[in-house]
């Protein structure tokens, strides 16, 4: 499984599925990350983590823990 | 009043509802919490029609049952009480914000829709079609600027109307396969619940939301017929309903997106450009501390306190010149009219020692916490925070707090009260409750001037530089230790809370809510002047100026001290506050400190950080003296057996509980009776025992050793093990009880 942890910066992948699940799987929901979705990682923060995407035209920052829940095409 | 018209605004985070907000009711909101959680509703009337209530529900993004906002919001939203809901939209974000524009319809509410930021659209380019989306979504939609106030006006004669109509059922319908389940659903919702609401029950259903099956009385019966329903649904589809509604929501979005949007070419929006420096890989850091520095220099070093030092020194000491024309300091007018209208001695003392000196040591800080609360408000109102939430979590995380604790912490360097109300924004309970705890150990600007006397009295010189920056180091490590230990202790065992945060498009914002918000900070502040703080020194005064005339020759006769016959210069050691600090000074012996003086300070300490230099200085009979003042070093420092006794005292008072203000507002913001013991317990336990550490290793260095020695190594033992031990077996399996509903 690739999960979006592992996405390149710069380049944009398709949710493919959402693990994990309770109160955070559903706020990434909410947020829109769901299959199907379009999600371009921006850049990760100076210190290596959290990671910051552009998903549905807004700017969302994710620990790279919870980046792992997210698999990707 | 039963004609009053209940509207609710309900909206996104950062979508501009509470600009709104403060626009149409003249911003004089009551703000209060709900019951049982720590979510702040605010609620007023409408400036222009005082029968129209507005309150104004937590920002969030969904109707989901997992966040306490989220659930307040649905309840009051379901409760009956609104007539209409004014849904506002980011405009600039509107696909993420329709999703709960979807979800509110669906409440069966009349709902009227409030585009917002429609100018900031315009500009870039876009076109958004209201009419075809007021279509789509069968409820109005309006294009407002909350901030220039264009469109609300209209906005309100439309909500007004909406709210004088009926409850209708929701328009937008989902893919045919799943409005069939859901029809199926809906006729299993009982009987009693009006047909305007049979649709959102029927999604709650369908979602396996366990609140709804609680609050709709669904029998069992019926409960195994949904739940066979939508296992049925959840194998067709391959996905499990909660995702399946979710995409039905974005799908329907999408459509509507592609319909009544008409997009300008994208270009890099002026944010992504700022962005791109800010948050960079190798000046992000860089450029956080330049920012914090600045904020510091302007807020501390220069400004800031070039104003507290003139209102101290002029306004409440000496007197000033105003245009060539010497003007006399508030103590001198306030003794010569009470001189004037002949108060007796005893009331003299009591307003100018006691109120006037008191309230004004407060008072006098209110020019450096205006500047910092005016630099700190606006990084937060323009969108800086957010990102250095985002530069500062991955270290943080590492003593289980999130980025979003560097902000209270960052306020509480101003002044704790604020510090600690400013935790609202951090969503997760044991998140909020950690940083609530710690926040003031950070120094505030009240315990600037104890360290300046701990200066003074350390190295004879209150310009040693170096050594305030120590204490900030001292209150940091304190924060980072604490954070470490208390991840391990049961009371905040569980998995690492997830980091979840959308980073706003930076803006310039509105001089009428930033005023609003540095006043709401500072205001807290001075409310503490005129209550507590005012009250204490009322108290200190009367247990300092009490007492019994028990020195040689006295009449042994409880009194106002200073006025008896044959009083000694040095009353207050016959005082009612000598005797109270004599009493517990034994516990504070093993910390080097157990001059009834030293304790009554760090009493006073816990009435208001302020007061322990005043108190001092009445103590030590130095009057007027203040921090920067040599004699009073030399007093003070005498004070203490050793100079690991006067560190003990520094390291004691700088960590343990903060003020009375601050505990209340701890109180609020727990809202939790325990929570709030817990927190100053461990507050003051950690401040007594860093102090008896720093005096018991002090003393040890010098060969001085006793059975407190064994005791303060087996403390500083407990907590090298408490920190780095793994984290104990079993925390992780908590996850439930990230879940249950808010205590």
């Amino acid at each position: 499984m690739r999960s979006l942890k592992d996405v390149a910066v710069g380049s944009t992948v398709t949710v493919a599925k959402l693990h994990g699940e309770g109160a955070l799987r559903r706020h990434l929901m909410d947020l829109g990350l769901i299959k199907g979705t379009q999600v371009t990682v921006v850049k990760v923060a100076p210190l290596g983590d959290p990671v910051e995407l552009t998903v549905r035209g807004y700017e969302l920052s994710i620990r790279k823990e919870e980046a792992a829940n997210v698999e990707v095409q | 009043m039963a004609q009053d018209i209940h509207v609710a605004l309900a909206g996104n985070p950062n979508c501009g509802k509470t600009t709104l907000f403060n626009r149409i009711t003249g911003q004089n909101g009551y703000v209060g919490n709900w019951p049982g959680v720590t979510v702040e509703k605010k609620e007023a009337r409408l400036s222009s029609d005082k029968s129209v209530v507005v309150t104004d529900l937590p920002g969030i993004y969904s109707l989901s049952p997992y966040s306490p906002e989220e659930r307040v919001s649905r309840d009051y939203l379901m409760g009956g009480e609104p007539d209409v809901v004014v849904n506002v939209v980011d405009a600039t974000n509107l696909e993420r914000n329709l999703y709960l524009t979807l979800q509110v319809v669906e409440t069966g509410l009349p709902v009227v829709v409030a585009l917002n930021m429609a100018d900031l659209v315009e500009k870039s380019g876009d076109k958004i079609d209201a009419d075809k989306l007021s279509r789509r979504l069968g409820v109005p939609v309006v294009a407002i600027s909350a901030l220039k106030g264009s469109g609300v006006d209209e906005l309100i004669s439309l909500a007004r109307r909406e709210a004088a109509k009926k409850a209708e059922v929701p328009a937008h319908r989902f893919d045919s396969a799943i409005e069939d389940v859901l029809d199926k659903i809906e006729q299993l919702v009982p009987a009693t619940v009006p047909t305007s609401k049979r649709r959102y029950w029927a999604v709650k259903l369908f979602e396996r939301d366990a609140s709804a099956c609680e609050s709709l009385g669904l029998s069992d019966a019926a409960a195994a017929k949904v739940e066979a329903l939508v296992a049925a649904c959840e194998k067709d589809c391959d996905d499990d309903a909660e995702s399946i509604i979710t995409g039905e929501r974005y799908a329907l979005i999408a459509h509507m997106m592609d319909e009544c949007v008409k997009r300008a070419p994208q270009r890099m929006s002026t944010s992504e450009k700022i962005d791109r420096v800010v948050t960079n890989r190798i000046l992000g850091l860089p450029i956080f501390f330049a920012v914090m520095f600045a904020v510091y220099y302007l807020a501390i070093s220069t400004f800031g306190t070039a104003a507290t030092d003139w209102v101290n020194d002029n306004l409440f000491g000496e007197g000033f010149e105003l245009f060539g024309t010497a003007m006399p300091s508030v103590p001198d007018v306030v003794t010569s009219w009470l001189e004037a209208v002949g108060a007796s001695a005893m009331v003299t003392s009591l307003v100018v020692d006691g109120v006037v000196a008191g309230v004004g040591a407060v008072l006098g800080f209110i020019p450096q916490m205006v500047v910092l609360f005016v630099l700190l408000s606006f990084l937060e109102d323009c969108g800086y925070m957010a990102r250095v939430a985002f530069v500062m979590d991955r270290v943080f995380r590492r003593f289980g707090l999130s980025g979003k604790s560097f902000i209270p912490m960052l306020v509480s360097t101003g002044c704790g009260v604020p510090g600690v109300l400013a935790t609202k924004t951090i969503e997760n309970e044991k998140d909020r409750r950690m940083t609530v705890m710690t926040t003031t150990f950070i120094p505030c600007g009240a315990k600037l001037p104890i360290i300046a006397l701990l200066m003074g009295a350390l190295v004879g010189t209150s310009d040693a530089t170096w050594i305030a920056p120590l204490f900030y180091f001292l209150g940091v490590v304190a924060v980072i230790v604490s954070g470490i230990m208390l991840k391990k202790t049961k009371l905040f065992a569980g998995r690492p809370t997830p980091f979840v945060m959308e980073l706003p498009s930076y803006h310039f914002p509105s001089i009428r809510s930033w005023a609003l918000h540095v006043w709401e900070r500072v205001s807290a502040y001075i409310k503490k002047a005129f209550t507590i703080i005012f009250a204490s020194t009322v108290v200190v005064w009367f247990l300092s100026n009490f007492g019994t005339a028990t020195w040689a020759g006295g009449t042994g006769a409880f009194g106002f001290l200073p006025a008896m016959e044959g009083v000694p210069e040095e009353f207050t050691d016959y005082s009612v506050l000598a005797m109270l600090g004599g009493a517990v000074a034994w516990i504070f012996a093993p910390l080097g400190f157990d001059s009834w003086q030293a304790t009554a300070m760090s009493v006073t300490g816990l009435v208001a950080k302020e007061n322990v230099v005043a108190t001092a200085a009445q103590l030590l009979h130095l009057a007027d003296a203040t921090e920067a003042d040599p004699s009073l070093w030399t007093a003070f420092a005498g004070m203490f057996a050793t100079t690991g006794g006067i560190m003990a005292f520094g390291a004691f008072n700088l960590l343990c509980a903060p003020c009375f203000a601050a505990m209340g507002t701890i109180r609020v913001q727990m809202n939790s009776a325990k929570w709030t013991a817990v927190a100053l317990g461990y507050e003051c336990g950690f401040a007594w025992v860093v102090g008896l550490m720093i005096n018991q290793f002090y003393l040890a260095a010098t060969g001085v050793f006793s059975v407190w020695t064994v005791v303060a190594v087996a403390f500083a033992a407990l907590i090298v093990f408490q920190l780095v031990r793994p984290m104990p077996k079993g925390a992780w399996e908590d996850a439930p009880a990230v879940a249950a509903p808010a205590a």
